[in-house]
């Protein structure tokens, strides 16, 4: 793991119309290979933030850096792909997996091969899944093929937002796996929120725990989680 | 029975009315016996329509005698009320009554131009406003019905376009499946209407042309036409409002926003 960061976030706030804060002044930086997590109770903001991150909602106040460069100054589709967020329920696009796979990479013009889709798919264990119907797949398979369309992009900093919460326990052993195989190669930089305290252990070095919007604690798991 | 009664034309006009209004009426009093109370309601209906419809018939009689140009302002107007009418199924969206009626004119305009162009309306008055009427009103419905379809999917479908948004997707992508889905919806109604033309109704202007003594083939013909003139300007004031509110569920950084009810 490397020191330089490629993520700071410094007062970031987003207000609703009515005053109420769903994110407030929240500041944390992330080290390039660095895996943090978010933890907090239900309407801590752990999920505003990640969409705060990836801009599906603007922020009040506060600033967005990525790799030095304001996140506003970021053409939208730039920011996404370099910042990549896997939604708590993944949504399958028509077609097959490999289809899903290729969708973004077809959105700048581009077109992934058959080894990029077999590597992708070897990632997160569905080697062999390129040519299966999206509808068809598993809750499990479904969030693991969600996962690997946003690898497709190579985002610098990826954003889970709950991975395995919309799972059923026998589905969610399978999706932390490949999350644990893929983050401990320290090749991916990720945020991941989850109400999961012992899956936050097993994913990440940092913590970050949220209330009422607001950053209350944040250090190593240890520290934040207690041991 | 009604026209051996009277000689003048006036008389026998007004004692038709007379005998439709009072056929309503029974109807009326039997509803009302089964607990059906719509009197009030309409016999006020059967009153505002009696004048409208005399006030309009009143008004082309003026116009229709008047030059080829008064066409123009007549025709304006209709659309201008068109969008106005159409606006309020637009709730939400910012600046939906210049896209509403910029859609207008270029779909149902765009149609009346051409085929006046090709000589297929007559320059007159008399067919330019009353054939260029069905086809408004037949596009301002389009219009309405893709702008409902298209809110409602885009607000059911959130997360999918959301989903494609944060893998970097651009917004016209996003929504692009939801679009054709809004358009091929609108469309529904005037292509059901020319395949059922002539089997399941007579439409009718053909109607009126027959009766008035024109050739069946060729009032058949000409029905043909006007469906096919209310397909097109329907179609492409549908697909023209499409191309152009789809951006406006978006804020300049690419949010999604979806309007209130």
């Amino acid at each position: 793991m490397t020191t330089d960061e490629v993520l700071r976030v410094d007062g970031l706030t987003r207000r609703l119309d009515d005053g109420t804060a769903l994110v407030d002044d929240v500041s944390f930086a992330i080290g390039r290979g660095e895996v943090v997590a978010v933890v907090g109770g239900s309407g801590a903001g752990k999920s505003s933030l990640l969409r705060l991150l990836n801009r599906l909602d603007e922020p009040t106040a506060g600033s967005v850096e990525v790799d030095g460069t304001d996140q506003s100054a970021l053409r939208p589709s730039d920011l996404r792909r370099r910042v990549g967020m896997v939604p708590q329920t993944p949504r399958m696009f028509p077609g097959t997996v490999a289809d899903n796979l290729r969708w973004a990479a077809a959105e700048r013009g581009d077109r992934l091969g058959d080894d990029e889709i077999a590597s992708l798919l070897e990632r997160v264990r569905l080697s062999g899944y390129a040519d299966r119907e999206a509808s068809s797949l598993s809750g499990g398979e479904a969030q693991r093929v969600s996962l690997a369309r946003v690898l497709a992009n190579r985002p610098e900093v990826l954003l889970l937002d709950e991975p395995t919460s919309a799972l059923d326990e026998d589905t969610k052993g399978e999706v932390e796996t490949t999350l644990r195989d893929l983050l401990s190669s320290g090749e991916v930089t990720c945020l991941v929120v989850t109400h999961d305290e012992a899956q936050a252990r097993r994913l990440a070095g940092r913590a970050l725990r949220m209330r009422d919007g607001r950053v209350v604690a944040s250090g190593s798991v240890e520290e934040v989680l207690g041991r | 029975m009604i026209t051996a009664l009277f000689d003048n034309t006036w008389a026998v006009a007004l004692t038709q009315a007379a005998a439709a209004v009072l056929l309503v009426v029974g109807v009326l009093l039997v509803a009302r016996r089964y607990g059906v109370s719509m009197f009030g309601e309409a016999t006020w209906a059967m009153a505002r329509g009696f004048v409208q419809v005399v006030a309009v018939g009143s008004v082309l009689a003026v116009l229709l005698r008047g030059p080829v140009w008064t066409a123009l302002p007549v025709l304006l107007g209709m659309f201008a009320a068109a969008a106005s009418i159409a606006q309020r199924r637009a709730r939400g969206i910012p600046g939906a009554y210049r896209l509403i009626l910029g859609s207008l004119l270029i779909g149902a305009g765009g149609v009346i131009v051409v085929m006046a162009a090709l000589g297929v309306l007559r320059w007159e008055i008399a067919t330019l406003v009353p054939v260029g009427s069905m086809l408004l009103s037949n596009a301002m419905n389009a219009c309405t019905q893709m702008l409902e379809r298209l809110r409602s999917d885009i607000a059911a479908h959130r997360g999918d376009i959301e989903a494609k948004l944060a893998l970097g997707g651009a917004p016209a992508s996003c929504v692009a499946p939801y679009v054709e889905s809004a358009v091929r919806a609108s469309m529904i109604p005037q292509v059901n209407t020319m395949t059922a033309l002539g089997i399941v109704f007579i439409p009718g202007l053909m109607s009126g042309m027959v009766l008035a003594g024109a050739d069946p083939v060729q009032a058949a013909i000409y029905q043909f036409v006007v469906i096919a003139m209310i397909l097109a300007a329907g179609g492409l004031t549908a697909m023209t409002a499409a191309v152009l509110v789809r951006s406006r569920f978006f804020t300049a950084a690419d949010q999604l926003v979806v309007p209130a009810d």
